[in-house]
């Protein structure tokens, strides 16, 4: 049986490594151990279910494609988050999606953002050379970062500055005079258009290369002559010390604790340095494979002593209340308007502000989100007719016809994480329990209204500042 | 014009998706206009006419008796050099006025931010809507977002008041406490209990508001009566956000393009005669902008992205009439097939800042523009 520490430390990885996790689940993972559960999530049997993309076309056809309209495809992607079984499939999509952040804003064609996304979810666990020459001939990422534009007689530097600023190295690693002939590498490197399914549908755009556009001549980077093309320019990135520690930072900053905004990286050094070597090591020693990392990370001390460093993305609360709630369950009508959530709470699926991405940490937190975040969790989890809610509920009750106040605190604080609070909250929140006495479950009349204030109760957990980090 | 004793307020109705500027300010006598637009060219004797050359859309009435009172300015030819003509990409450049790069503040939270630096009130700047619109954002300025007023709040699925109430006091008392936990906690618990206090604020007022005016049940006339809720409280909000959209009317565009600006006229005349109503009114200039305009002929059902666009500020203080240019129409003066500005925004933006707000526009819209004069004073002793 797993113990209490066992429970609370998967809790933990499920928040990081997916979006959080029931009771029910926790303890069944736990029980079946932590370094299992890792394994689990990063290498999933093949018999662990993806969400049914099939059946959600079957029942919402709309959300199969957009156009210039982001909405189909961010539900289309909530659809997939809620309800996967491989949550870190999901997670890593999202991450991909921050480190190559490509927005519908300019890419005006919501269908390459999701083809992307897919990208992300199918091969965002490989390995790194080969996702970054996925990227490079991605295109939306291409048309994203006017690669397009790039030609042999005019180049365009802005896929070649931010493959080193934003999705390798970091500024300080490389000159000005490396940029421009990184672009030089990447010329030819283009896309076309493809015919449309149907007449005046929109064109649809594949990679291409074309000869006539590239640049063959000599070209000199990070200390490298010869004749070459954006696969040599990749591949000399990687030989750079520099990038196994980028890349190790960003999934820091997205697995393990807040880290300052990435154009501060070169300045202010990680708050744990070790951590970032460690991971680094563990990247290039198995040739930039993504697995290995991410085993290395989520079994490492670093990671289980980094509980409530992070402050949850909109994503990671919507997602979580719903999977926490068991609301939205399967292809739902309510997807497309809740596909926008996050978007409320500052996080546009397929809309990041800017190539660097989202800012995150204290970030999320305005005064117009501080609101949709509270309220969305709150709406939910005091709806005891939800499923998930209505086990917390019975579980809350267990075998007692009576309970204490403090009681009923505790076990919901169990139920909806574990999460830990400061004792000044605890105190609040014992003390509203208070208001109303102790809880009896015995009759029909009283299970009712008690099965109310745990739904409160779980409300006012979801307003405290300790629920809003992961 | 006097001078008043209540601050300058704005508030600004974005026209999302690319309002069609030729067929909103129509250049009737103007043959280039009838030649292109051969499907949906505004017959002359519709058209509601201004002067004579141009006149306003027919289901724009009670704009135009608005106009006719001297309380509309129309600016001419606005937008910017090389237009994106993507809506998303072109509405960031208005919200954030960088068309080069991606911007990270708001021109709105900039100006929150100069007008109540200590941020001591947390609705200084109100959104009406879902989300918050990026014109707003700019870290570490507090503004108020909220879909509907008459639900707006913390933990409002809890139904019964005495409950929620008690919860609320425990949110004050568990935020209050976590300043001086640490910075991301003391942000955390600043902006929380920001957020709390803007809702009890906007609640109160809501509590003393009542009209005669009886607005029409679509989203922005509900978007405007919040705005004059609020605005009546004399809560101090300074800047107010809505919008009403969409206006991207690629095909068959006459029937939705009617409606809405019959919606838009309506709710904009309604909520000043509200705010007459309430004395309420001679401290308020409303701005209207919209991403771009669009395409000159159009496509045989609606009309395609452009490029320039007009501008309307409304309200007591503005002068009225007609500011600036209309765009060339003859074919060859057209940029792929659009009209071309020649009225920078951020210069539109300037004269609503300095002349209305009295801000120093040029570190909020980062330069210096040529500004339109459509404020006639914003009553604010010189």
């Amino acid at each position: 049986m797993p113990d209490s520490k066992d429970i609370v430390l998967m809790a933990h990885l499920m928040r990081r490594a997916g979006f959080g996790a029931t009771r029910d689940e926790v303890e069944r993972r736990a029980a079946k151990g932590y370094e299992e559960t890792v394994e689990e999530l990063i290498d999933p049997p093949d018999d662990v279910p993806r969400a049914d993309h099939h059946l959600l076309f079957r029942f919402i056809p709309s959300t199969e494609t957009g156009g210039p309209n982001p909405i189909p495809g961010a539900a289309q992607w909530l659809y997939h988050m809620v309800n996967t079984q491989c949550p870190l499939e999901e997670k890593m999509a999202l991450f991909w999606h921050h480190v190559f952040a490509t927005g519908n804003s300019k890419v005006d064609n919501d269908n390459h953002l999701t083809m992307q996304t897919q990208m992300f979810r199918e091969h965002g666990l490989g390995n790194y050379r080969d996702l970054l020459l996925r990227v490079a001939r991605n295109p939306a990422m291409i048309f994203w970062l006017d690669n397009n534009e790039n030609h042999k007689r005019a180049p365009n530097e802005n896929w070649g500055r931010e493959l080193l600023e934003l999705f390798s190295l970091g500024v300080g690693h490389y000159t000005e005079k490396d940029v421009f002939e990184c672009a030089r590498a990447f010329t030819g490197w283009t896309i076309a258009a493809k015919i449309p399914r149907a007449p005046l549908h929109r064109f649809n755009w594949r990679f291409e290369f074309r000869p006539e556009e590239h640049d063959y001549g000599q070209k000199t980077f990070l200390g490298r002559t010869g004749n070459f093309d954006g696969e040599d320019i990749i591949d000399i990135i990687l030989e750079q010390p520099a990038c196994p520690r980028f890349i190790a930072r960003h999934l820091y900053n997205f697995f393990v604790a807040d880290e300052p905004q990435v154009p501060a990286w070169s300045v202010e050094p990680p708050r744990d340095p070790e951590a970032i070597e460690s991971m680094a090591e563990a990247f290039v020693s198995s040739g930039y494979e993504i697995k290995p990392v991410l085993r290395a990370m989520f079994n490492s001390d670093f990671f289980k002593e980094s509980m409530y460093r992070k402050v949850k993305s909109p994503v990671d609360v919507v997602v979580g209340t719903l999977r926490l709630t068991g609301d939205l369950q399967g292809p739902d009508p309510r997807l497309a308007a809740a596909g926008q959530e996050p978007a409320y709470m500052g996080q546009s699926l397929h809309d990041p502000p800017s190539v660097e991405g989202w800012h995150t940490g204290r970030e999320w937190i305005n005064s117009g989100s501080v609101v949709k975040r509270i309220n969305f969790v709150a709406d939910r989890v005091s709806d005891v007719e939800l499923p998930g809610v209505r086990s917390i509920v019975e579980r809350v009750a267990g075998e007692d016809a009576a309970m204490t106040p403090g009681a009923l605190v505790d076990r919901c604080l169990e139920m909806i994480g574990p999460i830990e609070v400061s004792n000044d909250t605890r105190k609040e929140l014992v003390s509203h329990a208070e208001d109303e006495g102790p809880l009896a479950w015995a009759t029909d009349d009283e299970y009712k209204t008690s099965s109310r204030r745990v739904g409160d109760m779980l409300a006012l957990i979801a307003a405290t500042t300790e629920y809003q980090f992961a | 014009m006097t001078t008043r004793d209540k601050p300058p307020v704005l508030v600004v109705l974005q026209l999302t998706g690319g309002n069609d500027y030729m067929n909103t300010v129509i250049p009737y006598t103007d043959p280039n206009y009838y030649d292109s637009r051969t499907t949906l060219g505004i017959d002359q004797d519709s058209v509601l006419r201004v002067d004579d050359e141009l006149g306003f859309h027919p289901n724009m009435g009670p704009v135009k008796e608005i106009y006719d009172r001297g309380d509309v300015a129309v600016v001419h030819g606005v937008g910017y050099a090389n237009s994106p003509r993507s809506h998303f990409r072109s509405m960031d450049i208005w919200h954030t006025c960088e068309p080069d790069i991606i911007g990270t503040e708001g021109w709105l939270g900039r100006a929150i931010r100069d007008l109540d630096p200590d941020g001591e009130n947390p609705v200084t700047g109100v959104n009406i809507g879902q989300g918050m619109p990026r014109a707003m954002l700019v870290p570490g300025v507090s503004v108020a977002s909220l879909a509907d007023l008459s639900t707006y709040g913390l933990l409002t699925s809890i139904e019964q008041r005495e409950r929620r109430d008690k919860m609320l006091t425990r949110f004050v008392n568990m935020y209050g406490q976590a300043i001086g936990t640490g910075p991301v906690q003391d942000y955390l618990g600043q902006t929380g209990l920001d957020a709390l206090k803007g809702a009890d604020i906007l609640k109160d007022g809501l509590g003393r508001y009542s009209s005669g005016v009886e607005y029409a049940d679509d989203p922005i006339a509900k978007s405007l009566r919040d705005i004059a809720m609020i605005h009546t409280a004399d809560v101090g909000t300074r800047v107010f956000y809505c919008q009403h959209g969409s206006f991207d009317t690629h095909a068959a565009q006459a029937p939705s393009f009617d409606k809405l600006w019959t919606e838009v006229s309506g709710a904009i005349a309604d909520f000043w005669d509200d705010l007459r109503e309430h004395d309420a009114d001679d401290n308020v200039v409303m701005f209207l902008f919209s991403e771009f305009g669009r395409r000159v002929r159009d496509n045989g059902s609606g009309t395609d992205h452009g490029a320039a666009g007009a501008c309307f500020a409304i309200g007591p203080s503005v002068k009225g009439g007609m500011h600036g240019e209309y765009p060339e129409t003859r074919p060859e003066a057209l940029e792929q097939g659009d009209l071309v500005p020649n009225q920078d925004f951020r210069g539109v933006y300037s004269t609503i800042l300095e002349d209305w707000l009295d801000l120093d526009p040029v570190p909020i819209v980062n330069g210096h523009f040529e500004r339109p004069s459509f404020i006639e004073s914003n009553g604010v002793p010189a």
